[in-house]
C-alpha cells in the first residue's frame, strides 16, 4: 500500500503545485485590495456593465460555439461509428488531425482565411459575389473557436456510439423498430453520455477563451477572458483580475453540475 | 405435427469469398422444437439471421406462412430472436425492455402492463420490473430476453445460443425452463447451438451442420442411433468409427472379423464406414466375444467407466458399468443392430465436410 502511494508522489508535487496552490493564490488575490485588506468589492465588481457585458458576449459566443460544433460533430460521429474499421478510420483521422497541429497555428490560419484580402475573400471575388468584412468581428471569433474546439467535441461521441452493441440495433429491429424509432429510443440514449462530454469539453475552454478574440475580434470585442487578461498585464490590477476569475469560476462549476445533472438520470450509470 | 411453416429453398451465402451456405434447403413445421446443430462456422448462425431478417442470402428464398419474406426487413417479420449476449438495452429497466416491442405495435398500456406482468410470471423473475438489467446475473438476463421476445406473440421464436454463456448447472435448469416454455407457448423454436447434449435434450428435430451443408436432420434419437456419416457420428456423442467392408447383407468385415448385422443394400464387398457407439460394446473374458484384446485404460466417470481396448489394432472406446483392470485380457461383441453402416463419402464435396479436426 506504501509503495502504492510512493507512486503517486509526482503527481501529487504537481497538483499542489500547479492546481491548489495557484488556486489559493487567486482565491487570495480575489479576496484582499492591494493593500492585503479583506474585501468582497473584486468579486462585486462583475456588476459593471463593461464587465457584465463581457460574460455576457463569453456566454453567448461559447454557447454559440458549443451548438455549432454539435449540430457538425453529432451527424459526423454517427455516420464515422457506421462506417467499416477501415475506411472509418482513416475519415476519424482527418477530423482529429487538426488537433495535432498547435493552437494558435490554427487561429492564425483562420485569420488568413478570413482576413479582408484573404483567401475566402478572394474565392468570393473569384465567384462575382460580394467580399465579406468577417474579421473583428463576433462571427470570425465564433468560427475560429468552433473550429478550434470541433474534435473535442467529435472524439467523446464517436466513442460513445462505437461502445453501441451492434445487437442492441439487431434486437431493436427484431422487436419491430425502424430506423428512426431504433435512433431516438437507442442510439440517442446511450450517445448521450459523449454529447454531455463532449458539451463540457468545448463549452468550458471556450467560456474562459481570451486569445482567439484577440486575434479573430482585435481589440473590438471584449470578452470575460481578455478583460481578466488584461487586469493582469495592462492594468496590473492582480486583485480584480482574481476577483473576476473566482466569479468564472463559479461560473463553470454551476454549468458542469447542470451538466451532470442531466446525465445521470437518463443514463442510470454511475461512471 | 403440423404444415410447414417455414421453408428454405436453395440459400446460398458467401462471406468474402467463402461460402458459408451452399443450396442449402430446409422445412420447418409449425410448433417444432428444432435445432441447428454443428461446430462453429458451420452456417447455423448464418441461417438463423437469415431467418431473423439481418442477412440477405445472395441466392434462394424464404417462405414464411406461405410468403416469400427474403427481402422482408427484420421489424416487419412475426418472428423474434433471442440473442446470444442477450442484447438488453441496458439504459432501460426490465420493464421497459420488454415493452420495447409492444409499444412500437401500438398497445394500450393496461395491455402492455399484463403482458409485462404474464412474462415475467412465466420466466419466474416477477417483482423484477423496476430493475436495471445491468445488475442481473446471466441468468436472469437471457430471461428478460426471452420475456422481451414472447410478448411480442411471434410464430416463431430464433434463440441464438442463447444458454452459451451460462454455467453448467444453469444451463440445464435452463433447458427444462425452454423446452417447458415451448409447450405453454405453442409456438415454434429454432434453436442453435453447437452443444449436442442440449440438442438431443431439447429438439424434436435435430439439424446436423458442417461447412454449409446439412449432414442429417431427424429426431434426436435417429441422429444418434442411426447417424448418417461419419461427421455425424462423431460430433454426437461418443463413437467408435472404422473403415470396414460390407461383404454382403448383413454382413460386415471389421478390423479382419466379420460381424452380423442388419443392414442392407450397401452391395457386395464394398468399403463402408462402421460406428459402433461405446456403451453397446459387450466385454467379456477371452475367447467368448469375436475379438479379444487387451484393457489399457480405466476412468471412472460416476455413472459408467470408460475403457481403452487395444484389439486388432484399433484402440476401441467402452463404456461399461463393469471395470476391468488395465492389462486385462478381454474378448469384444457387439450385437448385430448396434453396428450403424454408413456410405464412405462418395464426392470430393461430401469428402470435405467428413470428419476433419
Amino acid at each position: 500500500m506504501n509503495k502504492r502511494k510512493l507512486l503517486a508522489g509526482p503527481y501529487l508535487v504537481w497538483a499542489v503545485g500547479f492546481i491548489i496552490l495557484p488556486l489559493l493564490i487567486v482565491l487570495y488575490y480575489g479576496l484582499t485590495r492591494a493593500d492585503g485588506s479583506f474585501t468582497l468589492e473584486n468579486l462585486t465588481a462583475i456588476a459593471d456593465p463593461i464587465h457584465l457585458k463581457a460574460l455576457g458576449q463569453s456566454l453567448l459566443i461559447a454557447l454559440g460555439s458549443t451548438v455549432i460544433s454539435l449540430v457538425i460533430a453529432y451527424p459526423l460521429a454517427y455516420i464515422l461509428s457506421k462506417l467499416q474499421s477501415g475506411r472509418g478510420g482513416i475519415m476519424y483521422m482527418m477530423f482529429i488531425l487538426p488537433m495535432w497541429i498547435n493552437f494558435m497555428l490554427r487561429v492564425l490560419a483562420i485569420q488568413m482565411i478570413l482576413s479582408n484580402n484573404g483567401l475566402l475573400n478572394a474565392l468570393l471575388t473569384f465567384l462575382h459575389l460580394p467580399a465579406q468584412h468577417l474579421m473583428y468581428s463576433r462571427a470570425a471569433i465564433l468560427i475560429g473557436m468552433t473550429y478550434d474546439y470541433l474534435p473535442f467535441m467529435i472524439l467523446p461521441i464517436y466513442n460513445a456510439m462505437c461502445k453501441i452493441d451492434r445487437d442492441l440495433l439487431d434486437a431493436a429491429a427484431d422487436l419491430g423498430a425502424g430506423r428512426i424509432v431504433t435512433f431516438r429510443h437507442v442510439v440517442l440514449p446511450l450517445s448521450l453520455p459523449g454529447v454531455i462530454s463532449g458539451i463540457i469539453m468545448v463549452f468550458i475552454p471556450s467560456i474562459s477563451e481570451f486569445a482567439i478574440a484577440d486575434i479573430l475580434g482585435g481589440s473590438k470585442i471584449l470578452l470575460i477572458g481578455n478583460v481578466i487578461e488584461q487586469e493582469f498585464s495592462l492594468s496590473s490590477n492582480w486583485n480584480l483580475g482574481s476577483g473576476l476569475s473566482v466569479i468564472l469560476m463559479i461560473f463553470i462549476f454551476i454549468s458542469m453540475a447542470v451538466m451532470n445533472r442531466t446525465d445521470s438520470p437518463e443514463e442510470g450509470l454511475t461512471i | 405435427m403440423g404444415k410447414n411453416l417455414i421453408d428454405l429453398t436453395d440459400i446460398t451465402k458467401t462471406w468474402d469469398g467463402v461460402c458459408v451456405l451452399d443450396e442449402m434447403n430446409l422445412s420447418i413445421k409449425e410448433n417444432e422444437f428444432l435445432t441447428l446443430l454443428g461446430p462453429s462456422g458451420c452456417g447455423k448462425s448464418t441461417t438463423l439471421r437469415i431467418l431473423g431478417g439481418f442477412v440477405t442470402p445472395d441466392k434462394g428464398r424464404v417462405i414464411f406462412d406461405g410468403k416469400d419474406i427474403t427481402n422482408v426487413p427484420p421489424n416487419k417479420r412475426n418472428l423474434n430472436t433471442v440473442f446470444q449476449k442477450y442484447a438488453l438495452f441496458p439504459h432501460m429497466t426490465v420493464e421497459e425492455n420488454i415493452a420495447f416491442g409492444l409499444k412500437i405495435s401500438g398497445k394500450t398500456d393496461q395491455y402492455i402492463k399484463d403482458k409485462i406482468a404474464y412474462a415475467l410470471k412465466l420466466v419466474n423473475l416477477q417483482g423484477y420490473e423496476k430493475r436495471k438489467p445491468t445488475l442481473l446475473s446471466g441468468g436472469q438476463q437471457q430471461r428478460i430476453a426471452i420475456a422481451r421476445a414472447i410478448v411480442n406473440e411471434p410464430k416463431v421464436l430464433l434463440l441464438d445460443e442463447p444458454l452459451g454463456a451460462l454455467d453448467l448447472k444453469l444451463r440445464q435448469d435452463m433447458q427444462y425452463e425452454l423446452i417447458r416454455l415451448k409447450n405453454e407457448l405453442g409456438i415454434t423454436f429454432i434453436y442453435v447451438t453447437h452443444d449436442q447434449e442440449e440438442a438431443l435434450t431439447m429438439s424434436d428435430t435435430v439439424v446436423v451442420m458442417n461447412q454449409g451443408y446439412i449432414q442429417q436432420m431427424g429426431t434426436p434419437e435417429q441422429i444418434y442411433n442411426e447417424p448418417e456419416n461419419a461427421f455425424v457420428a462423431d460430433f454426437i456423442g461418443d463413437s467408435n468409427i472404422l473403415d470396414a467392408t460390407m461383404i454382403r447383407d448383413e454382413l460386415v468385415e471389421i478390423l479382419g472379423v466379420k460381424f452380423p448385422c442388419v443392414d442392407t443394400g450397401f452391395g457386395c464387398s464394398k468399403p463402408v464406414d462402421v460406428v459402433i457407439r461405446p456403451e453397446d460394446l459387450i466385454l467379456s473374458a477371452p475367447g467368448n466375444g469375436r475379438m479379444d484384446g487387451t484393457v489399457t485404460s480405466v476412468i471412472f466417470k460416476g455413472v459408467h467407466y470408460e475403457m481403452e481396448v487395444m484389439a486388432n489394432g484399433f484402440e476401441w472406446l467402452i463404456q461399461s458399468t463393469k471395470s476391468y483392470p488395465v492389462g486385462t485380457e478381454v474378448s469384444l461383441d457387439v450385437d448385430p443392430y448396434n453396428i450403424q453402416i454408413m456410405h464412405k463419402p462418395a464426392s470430393e464435396d461430401e469428402k470435405a465436410v467428413a470428419i476433419d479436426e
